[in-house]
């Protein structure tokens, strides 16, 4: 078998984060190479290093057996290396053709646009992805969003590729767009094209895969035939030995029901991004919600903190319904949401670290409507040591901070809402394993002094090892419960890949 | 015209010591630059002209800023929660015609003409500065009209109406009579309080509250916040869209004020009143440090700016600069100071990651 692109003892560090560790990984030729997992494993580092757009620290990468040296984007391209992100890079703004041939525009009479051959190439290309009945004309704005990540594939085989990255392209894939994929993928390889295929979705990419890599933590843990594995080999290579070593367990006696939802649903553009979901937090208990990226994790605690619009349903909170469903109504009764992007929906980037502790709750600190500095201080003072915040000091810029403390920061805010439930959306992403741990030790914590706590997780060793009880969320739906002593990566995987809701 | 030969951010090996010292310094020179490039002004046309730093004709220069800076203090509000008010100009000159009218002509009503007292007009002057900025407001806010739009139809409808009121005329006698209980107007533009303009002095309340308003108190933390982030505004509990409705009402009131003092200085109001001001009060504010993309900026910079605009128009026209060469001069300068503000962010960002 021939080795076609090969990362040799690649490392990569973000800052004082090792991202990759030393990974020594191998694409063979003409065959499905598959990468597989959790989120801050390195895959998508690793990818970004073979693609050209990221630079490793230290290691060398070969292709064909001679070392390369991807530069940019533009290098890896012009050695015939394609990537397709996660994250589409269409302009919506413009064509199916336009976006095709959009920076590498045909050409007639070596100046003007010609059109005509881009349309007759992007009909080839629809057509090649069972897409034929789309107009090149139309705007990739209008296309539903499995259409788009097509159109991103498409553009991409529009190019002569000999190696073909893909990071989770079927994340938005109807089951059948999902056939046509894996369809122009088995083409792919019977041309000799070298595929990395990047994906969660385990029954999936058993379908196509021929090898399979696994990362944890930065490193490359297992790398295998696939023929000779099976699901449950690839779950335990991916969360590793001794998952629980790692986080604290909440073990606080639960008490009253604090948060209680009946029927939530809010609509979406093709179906509800929540679903009729039923749920309730206690007191002194910590509850996971585990589900695939677009599962309605997120919006379902959006609608809960009153950020997004619930079309049905009710929310009660200490046995009060909370009817207004205003951010203001939904933190007076005693929610307060610690958001997924702490960039985009936490951090207010142009404030100290003093304000963004403080805004929360700023006009308590005010006395015939002057802001009383010293009782300032010294509550955004008193968080910062309660939860041992690392900063250089309460006037620093936010944005100075490593993202763990960051993530204190907005802790800190939302604890001094007084609330009574915490809603931690993916409270552990883009943070280091020290400040991992520090958050779910502090999640225990405060399940008991009496919270409720209602996370967020797509780590499968994160859920089972913080949470008392874990709910699977799929396509808005509710799709399982489990005790915490009755969780397995199987079941959890199973029930995040499932239709049926749970009744 | 200021030292912006700033030192790069230090590289990581040569960390600490001389470096950081000159950058702390050159950094402390940057936010302190339109101090410095008031101070060089000062003493440039001073070397210049003799009149230049007189007692009358810095009297007489401040009153000019100070209109300008009040209608900038209340652009700053808008500027900081990532607003713009294109209408300030316009609403000035509304509230001019507004109170011109109920001073010359008074208001028909049923059965007569009622008259009012200067303080009821001034009053009515801003209230209807007010009202111009709450519709501003709820345009940007319920009907989600982007800002820039949204005051920029607002400016030709205000101007439009300030037209109206008078069918393109000049209201021209403002003095009020006894009888109607309507005089002393000029006071607020024309009189003098211990050898400072009232003008002025109105100035300095605007600033001080302005002050106190933006650093003192939860509203102003909100502003900071929604200019900041609004989505993390939002998500904090913020009511942004009720921060958003009292800056464009607060810009309106400034503005209207500031309308009202031109006109009592001028004596007589017409619908042309302070056109075209919008544009310098949006310039001292990005002068004074504003950013436009909000969440960045002070009401002490905003203030500072005015000066650096009217200290440096009536600096070229006391030496004799034409008018055109003005244009050229002040256009500059307001380029430059957004270079020089992104220096200022670069070294500030720098300085911080050393420090973390």
């Amino acid at each position: 078998m021939a080795e076609k692109l090969e990362a040799r003892d690649v490392s990569k560090n973000y800052g004082g984060v090792r991202a990759l560790k030393n990974v020594t990984f191998t694409a063979y030729r003409g065959k499905v190479n598959v990468l597989v997992g959790e989120n801050g494993a390195g895959k998508s580092t690793l990818m970004k290093i073979l693609s050209g757009s990221e630079q490793p620290t230290s290691g060398e990468i070969r292709l064909d057996g001679e070392p390369v040296r991807l530069g940019s984007p533009r290098d890896a391209q012009a050695l015939g290396i394609g990537i397709i992100h996660q994250e589409l890079s269409l302009f919506p703004n413009l064509t199916i053709a336009e976006n095709m041939f959009a920076g590498r525009e045909l050409r007639r009479g070596g100046r003007f646009v010609d059109e005509r051959a881009q349309k007759r190439r992007t009909r080839e290309v629809l057509a090649r992805l069972g897409q034929e009945h789309l107009s090149p004309d139309t705007l990739v704005g209008d296309l539903p969003i499995g259409q788009q990540q097509l159109v991103e594939i498409g553009r991409v085989l529009l190019t002569d590729v000999s190696v073909l990255i893909m990071d989770e392209p079927t994340s938005a894939l109807s089951h059948h767009e999902v056939d046509v994929l894996f369809g122009v993928m088995a083409e792919l390889r019977e041309q000799d094209v070298t595929v990395i295929y990047i994906s969660h979705k385990l029954d999936e990419f058993r379908r196509i895969g021929d090898w399979v890599t696994v990362f944890r933590d930065g490193s490359l843990v297992a790398h295998e035939s696939m023929s000779r594995t099976d699901t449950g080999w690839i779950v335990r290579q991916m969360v590793g030995r001794d998952p629980d070593s790692l986080y604290t367990h909440n073990s606080a006696p639960t008490g009253d029901v604090l948060l209680e939802v009946r029927g939530l649903t809010a609509e979406g553009p093709v179906r509800p991004l929540v679903d009729d979901v039923s749920l309730t937090v206690r007191a002194g208990e910590v509850v996971g919600v585990y589900g695939l990226m677009g599962a309605g994790r997120t919006e379902l605690v959006e609608c809960l903190m009153g950020v997004r619009k619930a079309s049905a349903g009710t929310v009660s909170i200490r046995g009060a319904e909370e009817p207004k469903a205003t951010v203001q109504a939904r933190l007076a009764a005693g929610l307060a949401l610690v958001p997924e992007d702490r960039q985009r929906d936490g951090l207010v980037q142009t404030m100290s670290v003093r304000d963004n502790i403080l805004v929360s709750t700023i006009g308590r600190f005010a006395r015939t409507g002057i802001l009383r500095g010293e009782r300032e201080r010294r509550t955004a003072a008193g968080q910062v040591k309660e939860l041992a915040i690392k900063i250089p000091g309460l006037a620093a810029a936010v944005t100075s901070l490593s993202g763990g403390n960051q993530q204190k920061v907005v802790l800190a805010r939302a604890l001094l809402t007084e609330p009574v439930v915490l809603l931690l959306d993916e409270p552990t992403r883009g943070i280091d394993v020290g400040a991992k741990a520090q958050i779910a030790e502090l999640m225990a914590r405060l399940a008991a002094e009496g919270y409720g706590v209602l996370f967020i997780s797509s780590e499968l060793a994160e859920v089972r090892a913080m949470a008392d009880r874990v709910l699977v969320m799929a396509r808005g739906r509710i799709t399982a419960e489990f005790a915490a002593a009755d969780v397995t990566e199987e079941g959890l995987v199973a029930a995040s890949a499932s239709e049926r809701a749970l009744s | 015209m200021i030292d912006t030969k700033v030192p790069a951010p230090a590289p990581p090996a040569a960390r600490g010591g001389r470096h950081d010292t000159l950058a702390r310094a050159a950094l402390l020179l940057l936010r302190g630059r339109t101090l410095v490039v008031l101070v060089v002004l000062v003493i440039f046309f001073s070397a210049i002209s003799s009149e230049y730093l007189t007692q009358s004709n810095l009297i007489l220069m401040t009153k000019h800023v100070a209109i300008n800076a009040i209608l900038a203090i209340g652009v700053t509000f808008v500027i900081l929660t990532g607003g713009i008010d294109l209408s300030v100009g316009s609403i000035a000159g509304l509230s001019s015609m507004v109170a011109g009218g109920l001073l010359f002509t008074g208001l028909h009503v049923p059965g007569g003409t009622v008259f009012f007292s200067v303080a009821v007009v001034v009053v009515i002057g801003i209230v209807v500065g007010a009202l111009v900025g709450a519709v501003n407001g709820l345009l940007v806010t319920r009907f989600k009209v982007a800002p820039f739009i949204a005051t920029l139809g607002m400016l030709y409808v205000a101007r439009g109406a300030a037209q109206l009121l008078s069918n393109g005329g000049t209201f021209p006698d403002l003095a009020g009579t006894d009888a109607r209980g309507n005089t002393g107007f000029h006071v607020i533009g024309v009189d003098s309080w211990l050898g400072i303009p009232v003008a002025v002095w109105i100035m300095v309340v605007v600033a001080a509250g302005a002050i106190v308003l933006t650093t003192k108190t939860p509203f102003g933390r909100r502003i900071f916040a929604v200019g900041g982030n609004e989505r993390a505004a939002t998500l904090a509990g913020i009511r942004v869209n009720r921060v958003k409705i009292a800056v464009y009402v607060l810009s309106g009131c400034c503005a209207a004020l500031a309308g009202l003092l031109l006109t009592s200085e001028l004596g007589a109001a017409y619908p042309d009143t302070a056109t075209t001001y919008e544009l310098n009060a949006i310039a001292a504010a990005v002068l004074g440090g504003t950013a436009l993309a909000g969440g960045r900026g002070t009401i002490v910079g905003t203030v500072m700016g005015a000066f650096v605009i009217g200290f440096l128009s009536d600096g070229l026209v006391l030496v004799g600069v034409s008018t055109f060469w003005q244009s050229v001069v002040k256009g500059a300068v307001i380029v430059l100071a957004v270079v020089t503000e992104q220096a200022q962010q670069r070294l500030q960002s720098g300085l911080a990651k050393r420090v973390a």
